[in-house]
């Protein structure tokens, strides 16, 4: 078919080299797509893309797109320059969630591909940065139907704006030997217990969950989560001594000891005279680097549970923030186990909505209350596991030191310690 | 609303379902894995099953012609399962190790890269850009796939120290996140406001209250309720542009790149780590960035060559010190580099700790 298409000669250069190039991506479906829509959209984005690389500045403008019901999980987009690229001037994108630990089966991203093309520019990504699967591009009464095809087999959308944000997790005890707990089922369990809230934005700002099976972190929970789930043990890790030999014998003990006992963080390993491994496990912080060096040799304990830390965000508002320690170590096995998970998370997200201000993370409102008047205010008695060191400014009132005291040795005593 | 549909709040998918059968029968059972070449694994369950994962780079931005080809060679390659990682790659799962080879075959037949896992550079992870976002200083896609071609042989050999995770954010924000390196947008000039627009778009104490360093005030201008920007204090972040689009921040001139390196989420040996400031300035130049790309290949040359096995590249530097870092670099160290945000003493060297 007969379509004037844009010239693009800074976005050509962009289909040169050996990287696959999304520019050649979105030109077959501008030129060999059976559809006309999907062309003539095609071609007018390419059309604003290069408009946006010769002027160095974006077009697109947000506004207000949802589907019936729901508050969010669109990402509307309308274009400034829409007279000049007319069949892309609305190109909203969907935040679709994905199953946990991003899980697929061909059958299925067929089935998503078929129904997306009907109504969409043809364009998707797994994932965007929340962790939705992003579609990309499609207009305002086309964003409802295709919705409402997908949602029919078992597909819902994510978050977008001050909301429960789209969960993530890595692929965890599927395929990983790292893996401390089952981050699928924390992961939906969390998220999906405040569809609500992911669907109908009335928080303060956005509230990620991330689960992460292991201190690797591969979801980046610490760094990027408000409640970062980061599997654990407690337990002495697993030692396979021949194993251990058998590292020795091919990479030698001087790499062994360069590589693996003087990397441990908290000087928890020691090599013995005859080439077996020495775990000083009270010293351990379940850094995880030993397990990596040597996965066949070193294993997690059988004490396998989760530790919170909440809070993490990026740079907005008031600077980077890694999460902070909340619960050291919690089990993961049974249901009440996981629902006890969950009310902890219900109970962070009502204090943080009663008392967050507007756009301000749960991260931003503990730096402004403070961490010890957040403790209080979600029930949650201090731990020293929660801080790098105690204070060491004495400019603080002490009036309640007594009671405090007292207080901490009736909860060792609880616990038995 | 006769004809209007209820939507399904099924939230996030039930992934059982979509899990290959080897891993659904070991899910939790698996005992160690192993990395036979670059971008593939070999994962061994306790029961003596083993499973064995192709992971390739792609686009990000896929068109249906290229998922049904990924899905093509899913199916006639592999078992028709797949997971995509965090970084976007796509991880193909197969029972049989007979099938690996051609499967590697298919993919690199189809100008896929397979590679990508343990100590190589992981595919550069991005955001929107101008493709699709309201506030981009830069184009995300674009600056990976110039970077990606020059780092190809990087994600294909897994011969780094350690793993490398690039990231690049199209604004401030940063929601392209922490990485061994970074290529951010930096804006260098505070915003230019349209005054005729501002109170019939702007909510102006959203706008006021959203400023870090408040800049931001209402003013009458030319007769209208306005707002602005005490261009002193101004940081030029850019923070009041999403809630105030006549506050332009994004200039194609003064708006440049800079480069970050040390972040690190993992815990594995330390800590995890901010990334930190090391160049600035860098020109905002498409369609293909190369100033940029440039400097990034310097400090993957300098780590790959100073860097012991293991080290990130946060570990890296700590070890050999900032000073020996600009200079093996060749980069400039400027006031600038100095933090000036909150808890900025914590950065100050107060020790006598200095490398000759």
């Amino acid at each position: 078919m007969a379509i004037d298409k844009y010239s693009t000669p800074m976005l050509d250069q962009l289909e040169t080299g050996p990287w696959p190039s999304f520019i050649s991506g979105i030109k077959r479906l501008r030129d060999q797509h059976p559809d006309e829509r999907i062309n003539k959209m095609t071609n007018s984005l390419l059309g604003q893309l290069e408009h946006s690389y010769e002027t160095r500045k974006g077009y697109w403008k947000g506004g207000t797109v949802s589907v019936l019901g729901y508050g969010g999980g669109i990402i509307p987009r309308f274009s400034e320059v829409g007279k000049a690229f007319p069949e892309s001037k609305e190109f909203h994108t969907l935040r679709v969630q994905p199953p946990a630990g991003n899980h697929y089966s061909t059958a299925m991203l067929r089935q998503l591909a078929d129904s997306w093309e009907k109504y969409g520019s043809g364009l998707i990504t797994f994932h965007g940065q929340t962790g939705n699967i992003m579609f990309i591009g499609t207009d305002t009464a086309n964003t409802q139907h295709f919705f409402d095809e997908i949602n029919e087999y078992g597909w819902d959308l994510g978050g977008a704006g001050p909301c429960v944000r789209t969960a993530m997790s890595c692929v965890g005890a599927a395929r990983c030997e790292m893996s401390c707990t089952n981050e699928l089922k924390a992961h939906r369990m969390l998220v999906n217990n405040f569809v609500d809230d992911v669907h109908r934005p009335a928080l303060p700002y956005k509230f990620k969950f991330k689960v992460s099976g292991c201190a690797n972190d591969c979801q980046n929970a610490i760094e990027r989560a408000d409640f970062a789930v980061l599997g654990t043990w407690r337990d002495d890790m697993k030692v396979d001594q021949a194993e251990v030999k058998n590292y020795i014998a091919d990479k030698g003990r001087q790499y062994y000891i360069d590589n693996v006992i003087t990397r441990c963080p908290t000087q928890a390993l020691s090599l013995n005279d005859d080439d077996t491994l020495n775990v000083n496990n009270r010293d351990c912080v379940r850094c995880m680097h030993c397990l990596n060096v040597m996965p066949k040799a070193l294993h997690p304990g059988d004490d396998k549970g989760v530790t919170i830390l909440i809070g993490g965000k990026r740079t907005l508002k008031i600077g980077d923030l890694m999460g902070t320690v909340l619960v050291p170590f919690k089990k993961l096995e049974t249901e009440e186990d996981y629902e006890s998970l969950v009310e902890l998370a219900e109970t962070i997200i009502d204090f943080w909505a009663e008392n967050g201000l507007e756009h301000e993370r749960c991260g931003e409102m503990i730096e402004r209350i403070g961490l010890a008047n957040f403790l209080d205010g979600i029930g949650v008695d201090p731990d020293p596991n929660m801080l790098s060191h105690p204070r060491q400014s004495s400019y603080i009132r002490l009036d309640g030191w007594d009671e405090a005291a007292e207080n901490w040795f009736e909860r060792q005593a609880e616990a038995g310690r | 609303m006769a004809d209007t549909r209820e939507p399904i709040e099924s939230g996030c998918p039930d992934p059982w379902q979509y899990l290959h059968p080897v891993m659904r029968k070991n899910f939790g059972q698996w005992k160690y894995h192993e990395h036979p070449r670059p971008g593939v694994l070999r994962h061994v369950a306790y029961s003596g099953d083993e499973i064995w994962t192709v992971k390739a780079g792609t686009q990000r931005i896929l068109d249906v012609f290229t998922l049904r080809k990924l899905c093509d060679i899913g199916d006639q390659f592999a078992d028709g399962f797949v997971h995509f990682t965090l970084r976007s790659n796509i991880e193909f799962l197969v029972k049989d190790q007979t099938k690996v080879d051609p499967l590697i075959a298919a993919l690199e037949g189809a100008g896929f890269v397979v590679g990508g896992t343990q100590n190589s550079v992981a595919m550069i992870s991005h955001t929107q850009g101008w493709l699709h976002c309201d506030i981009p200083g830069t184009d995300a896609s674009g600056v990976v796939k110039s970077m990606m071609d020059e780092l190809i042989d990087e994600f294909r050999n897994a011969n780094m120290p350690n793993r490398v995770h690039i990231t690049t954010s199209c604004c401030q924000i940063n929601c392209g996140g922490q990485g061994d390196i970074a290529i951010n947008i930096q804006h260098t000039k505070p915003p230019k406001i349209n005054h005729d627009l501002v109170a019939n778009v702007c909510e102006r104490p959203t706008v006021v209250a959203r400023c870090p360093v408040a800049a931001i005030r209402p003013a009458m201008v030319n007769g209208k309720p306005s707002l602005e920007v005490d261009e002193r204090k101004c940081i030029c972040c850019g923070a009041c542009y999403p809630p105030c689009p006549p506050m332009q921040i994004n200039d194609a001139e003064h708006s440049k790149l800079a480069i970050w390196v040390g972040g690190n989420h993992s815990n594995a040996r330390g800590k995890p780590t901010f990334q930190k400031l090391v160049a600035a300035g860098i020109p905002n130049n498409p369609p293909r960035w190369p100033e940029a790309t440039a400097i990034v290949k310097r400090i993957l040359k300098a780590y790959k060559e100073g860097a012991r096995d293991w080290e990130r590249v946060n570990e890296w530097i700590e070890r050999i010190g900032w000073p020996r870092f600009f200079e093996e670099v060749e980069l400039p160290f400027t006031k600038y580099h100095i933090d000036t945000w909150r808890g900025a003493r914590a950065s100050f060297n107060s020790s006598s700790y200095i490398r000759f």
